[in-house]
């Protein structure tokens, strides 16, 4: 589903990513770990067109973003979901319009009813069925994450990528949305990309971790056996204990 | 490493000479987008509407102000070196004129412009900044056409109509200052004013308002689109964007002023 090939991304003299390359396959949940300004945020970006890379190729669904037509892009950008790390909700709007919004562009065949309907599932998805008329500027941090999530989803994507759709929230709330992303990939087969610092939301979410440290791709593989790596900077990142 | 700024060469004008030229380049070709995108579909009537409505609500008070207060003080100021050449009774045609060529437009612009560009800037660069202009790209929704040509269409549909609303509001004031001095009738006024207004005083203070519109629209949507640096930026947006517009403004008021000279001496 998303391939990516020597993936090389710099802003001015900032060597972000360099030549990084992996390959998720449909259907496939691939949590991305990573310290603090890694670049985990700018490859999401690169890989739906928001950042241009330097260089290297980026395959989704067979087709490569980059050099896609403008028409042909936004044809792939449908089936694209996109959780921003901020939420990014659309702020003049209220949740019902900001849930309404990709709905009435993208699915055109959908009756007002329908997307009522739509609309009521996927708050409901996120146990925020009565702020629906609510503006983004009177709900909580952890609930505008949520609503960022269900007007992600609502459009039913094929790919989602997920940028921390779990930090700031509490641990309860984590396990649900957990489940949720969970649930995504086992009943509609989709494919996800989830960066996260969250080893819970991890654990329950992936078949696969991917860890990046200075724009290098340091492990690919099982989650279970990240904890017991040897290696001195997953050893730091991965185990809870404090000592000193 | 390799250092970028020993490999440029010289610059023959100061910076803030070709940063001035970079910004009118960047706005053209910004501005150019437009006509390539407000023809084709989908049409977002119902955010041009939108819009639309906001702008009228949001400077109607002040442009009613401005405009009746533009006629009264013309006609006070004017009315003592008139009288000096005794040439009172041409008081209602010089208060038309000035107001229907020049004041009305270029005073109503100016206003609309400090309103209108700092919103529209400070509104589109928290987006950016927010990531929501991002958010609507990945969504499949074209923001440039979503976001900036619904806001300059209505910019440009909405400054011709003020600017008859304040041309008629400052001829009204300038009876008002007119009749408390000289005692003329407001039949005798309007008789004046619309004797000495031709088709070739009309036509050209109207059609420049259209410029004027848009250039408020596409700097505010220009400076708002392309921030950068955070909050910082928000307001820096807002802020050059009401200097650019009122300065392009003056600047193509000018160039028009000399093109209708031009064509209607001949
Ligand atoms: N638009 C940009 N312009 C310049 N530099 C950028 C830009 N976006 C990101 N960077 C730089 O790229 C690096 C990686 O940023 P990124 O947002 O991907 O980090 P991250 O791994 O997502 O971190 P976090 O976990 O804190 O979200 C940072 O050093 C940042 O300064
Ligand atoms: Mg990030």
């Amino acid at each position: 589903m998303v391939k990516v090939s020597n993936l090389t991304k710099s802003f001015g003299d900032n060597l972000v990513l360099d030549d990084i390359s992996l390959d998720v396959k449909t259907g496939e949940n691939a949590v991305v770990f990573g310290r603090s300004g890694t670049g985990k945020s700018v490859l999401l970006k690169c890989i739906v067109k928001l950042l241009i890379p330097d260089a290297g190729e980026i395959l989704v669904d067979g087709k490569n973003v980059h050099s896609l037509k403008e028409k042909d892009l936004n044809e792939l950008r449908k089936e694209i979901g996109f959780l921003f790390q901020g939420s990014a909700l659309y702020d003049s709007m209220s949740v019902k319009e900001n849930l309404e919004f990709p709905l009435i562009r993208n699915k055109k065949e959908m009756s007002s009813e329908e997307r009522d309907e739509k609309i009521k599932q996927v708050l409901k998805a996120v146990d925020l069925e009565n702020v629906i008329d609510k503006m983004p500027d009177e709900l909580s941090g952890g609930m505008k994450k949520r609503i960022g999530l269900a007007r992600t989803i609502i459009t039913e994507p094929k790919l989602i990528l997920y940028d921390e759709p779990t930090t700031g929230l509490d641990p309860i709330t984590v396990k649900e949305i957990s489940e949720l992303i969970k649930e995504l990939q086992k009943d509609l087969n989709v494919t996800s990309i989830i960066v996260t610092h969250d080893l819970l939301c991890a654990q329950i979410i992936s078949d696969r971790a991917i860890v990046l440290n200075e724009g290098k791709i340091i492990y690919d593989g099982g989650l279970e056996n990240l904890t017991k790596s040897d290696d001195k900077f997953l050893k730091d990142f991965f185990t809870n204990e404090y000592s000193r | 490493m390799k250092n970028n700024t020993k490999e440029k060469k010289p610059i023959p004008f100061s910076p803030t000479v070709t940063s001035f030229f970079e910004i009118v380049a960047g706005l053209t070709i910004f501005s150019l987008g437009f006509f390539k995108e407000v023809f084709s579909p989908p049409y977002e009537f119902a955010e041009i509407k939108k819009h639309i409505d906001e702008l009228g609500i949001k400077t109607l008070p002040i442009v009613t102000v401005t405009g009746f207060i533009i006629g009264l003080v013309l006609a006070m100021q004017s009315q003592p070196v008139m009288s000096r050449f005794g040439a009172e009774s041409f008081l209602p045609s010089m208060v038309a004129l000035s107001v229907v060529r020049e004041l009305g437009p270029v005073l109503t612009a100016l206003i609309f412009a400090g309103r209108v560009s700092s919103g529209i800037g400070a509104e589109l660069s928290s987006m950016r900044v927010t990531e929501q202009i991002d958010a609507m790209e990945v969504s499949a929704v074209h923001p440039y056409r979503y976001l900036v040509v619904t806001r300059i269409l209505a910019c440009t549909l909405i400054l011709p109509i003020l600017t008859l609303y304040v041309n008629f509001l400052a001829i009204i004031g300038g009876f008002i200052a007119i009749s408390l001095s000289q005692g003329i009738t407001f039949h005798q006024y309007i008789d004046a004013v619309f004797r000495s207004l031709q088709f070739s005083d009309l036509i050209p203070g109207l059609a420049k308002t259209f410029v004027f519109g848009f250039i408020v629209g596409a700097v505010g949507a220009y400076k708002g689109y392309n921030a950068t640096n955070g909050t910082v930026g928000v307001g820096r947006a807002s802020t050059s964007a009401v200097v650019m517009a009122s300065l392009l403004i003056l600047i193509t008021d000018m160039v028009l002023v000399k093109i209708t000279v031009i064509i209607w001496s001949q």
